[in-house]
C-alpha cells in the first residue's frame, strides 16, 4: 500500500486510496456497499468509499449479516431488472431486513438512484419514484442546490451551495402526496433540489431527502461518479475534473468519527 | 386449480407517463377516439384446489404489500377469476 500511496502523489491510480490522512481515523471505518442482482454502480460506490479513506466492504443481497460495517450504501442500477416496480423486489432481499433494522437503529444509510427507490419501497423514506415525466431516460451533469447539510451524509457541504454531479435515470420523478411534501419541506428534510433544470418531473424539484433522524438519505443523482479528477463532471477546472460528489462520502466518515 | 385476479392502477392524481406514451402511439395509429390512457397491472395468482377465503385474504395481503405501492397505486380489485380468465 505504501508504494501505491507514493505513486498516487504523482498520478493517482484508478481506485487507489486517496490521501486517507485527510480524515484521521477514517481507515478504521467500514462502509458496506450492497450488491443486488442488477446493481450497476457498486464498484463506483466502493471506489468512492476507498478514495475518501475508509474501507469499502462489498455486501451481498442474499446474506443476512451486515458484516460489522459502520454505514451502508445502496448503489444505483436496476435491481431485479426493475421488475414490478423499481426497488420493489430488492426491498425483500434477505440483507434488507438487516439494513432496515440498522437504519432504524441510527446507522448511516445512503441510497443512490435505484438505492433511493429501494429506500422508498422499504418505507425508510416517504414518497416514491416514478417514470420521468418526459418519458425518456436522461443522462447529464446536473446542478443541485444543497439544502439540508445537517445529515450524516451532507455535513461537508454548505447550505445553499450548488454542486454538479452526474444524473442518469429513467424513473427519477419524486412524488408524494401534498401533505408529505409539506412535511418534508417544513421539517427541512429536503437534502438537495434540482437547480436550473428539473430533469425528471420531480415534485418541488426534489433530488434527495432524508428521514427525520438524518441518518438515512436518498438521492437520485450519482455523487459516486464525481469523486476523482479525470473521471468526474466537466467543470471550470477542466474536462471531467469535477469532484463535487466527494462530500457525501467524507461527510459520513466525519459523522462516524465525531 | 383456482385463480385469483389482482388489479392495480396508478392513483388518479399520479402522472402516468407510460399511459401518456401509449396515448401518443394510439394517435399516431390514427386511433384518435380516446381522451386518455392509463396503464395498470394485472396479476393472476394460482392456488391448489378451490379459491378459499384464506387464499383471498393472503392475496389481499400480497396486493397491499408487494404487488402495489400505496404511495402511487391503488389495488382496484382482488377477486376469484371467472371461468374464462381461469383458463388463460
Amino acid at each position: 500500500m505504501s508504494s501505491r500511496t507514493a505513486m498516487a502523489t504523482a498520478a493517482p491510480l484508478i481506485g487507489a486510496r486517496g490521501d486517507g490522512g485527510a480524515i484521521p481515523g477514517a481507515d478504521a471505518l467500514r462502509v458496506g456497499v450492497v450488491q443486488f442482482p442488477g446493481s450497476l454502480d457498486e464498484r463506483d460506490a466502493q471506489r468512492a468509499v476507498t478514495l475518501s479513506g475508509a474501507q469499502a466492504v462489498p455486501l451481498w443481497h442474499g446474506d443476512d449479516s451486515l458484516s460489522d460495517v459502520d454505514a451502508v450504501i445502496l448503489p444505483g442500477g436496476f435491481s431485479y431488472g426493475d421488475y414490478l416496480r423499481c426497488g420493489a423486489i430488492a426491498r425483500f432481499a434477505p440483507l434488507m431486513t438487516a439494513v432496515v433494522d440498522a437504519a432504524k437503529g441510527g446507522m448511516p444509510v445512503l441510497g443512490i438512484c435505484n438505492g433511493f427507490q429501494v429506500l422508498c419501497e422499504s418505507h425508510l423514506l416517504p414518497g416514491a419514484l416514478i417514470r420521468n415525466d418526459h418519458q425518456h431516460f436522461i443522462c447529464r451533469d446536473q446542478d443541485l442546490a444543497m439544502e439540508n447539510v445537517d445529515t450524516v451524509w451532507t455535513r461537508d457541504y454548505t447550505a445553499g451551495e450548488t454542486i454538479t454531479i452526474p444524473l442518469k435515470n429513467g424513473e427519477g420523478g419524486f412524488v408524494a402526496d401534498p401533505a408529505t411534501l409539506d412535511e418534508l419541506e417544513g421539517e427541512g428534510r429536503v437534502v438537495a433540489r434540482y437547480s436550473g433544470f428539473n430533469p425528471n418531473g420531480s415534485q418541488r424539484d426534489i433530488a434527495g431527502i432524508t428521514n427525520a433522524a438524518g441518518n438515512v438519505v436518498g438521492l437520485m443523482p450519482h455523487p459516486e461518479h464525481a469523486v476523482e479528477a479525470g473521471f468526474g463532471t466537466d467543470s471550470a477546472d477542466g474536462m471531467r475534473a469535477g469532484v463535487d460528489g466527494q462530500g457525501f462520502f467524507t461527510s459520513v466518515l466525519r459523522s462516524l468519527l465525531a | 386449480m383456482g385463480r385469483i385476479v389482482v388489479e392495480v392502477m396508478p392513483k388518479p392524481e399520479i402522472l402516468d407517463p407510460q399511459g401518456k406514451a401509449i396515448g401518443t402511439g394510439l394517435e399516431r395509429l390514427g386511433l384518435s377516439g380516446f381522451t386518455g390512457v392509463r396503464q395498470g397491472k394485472l396479476f393472476h395468482l394460482t392456488v391448489e384446489g378451490e379459491v378459499t377465503a384464506d387464499a383471498l385474504a393472503q392475496a389481499r395481503e400480497a396486493a397491499a404489500s408487494l404487488l402495489s405501492n400505496p404511495v402511487i397505486e391503488d389495488v382496484v380489485s382482488v377477486r376469484e377469476a371467472d371461468d374464462a380468465e381461469a383458463s388463460r
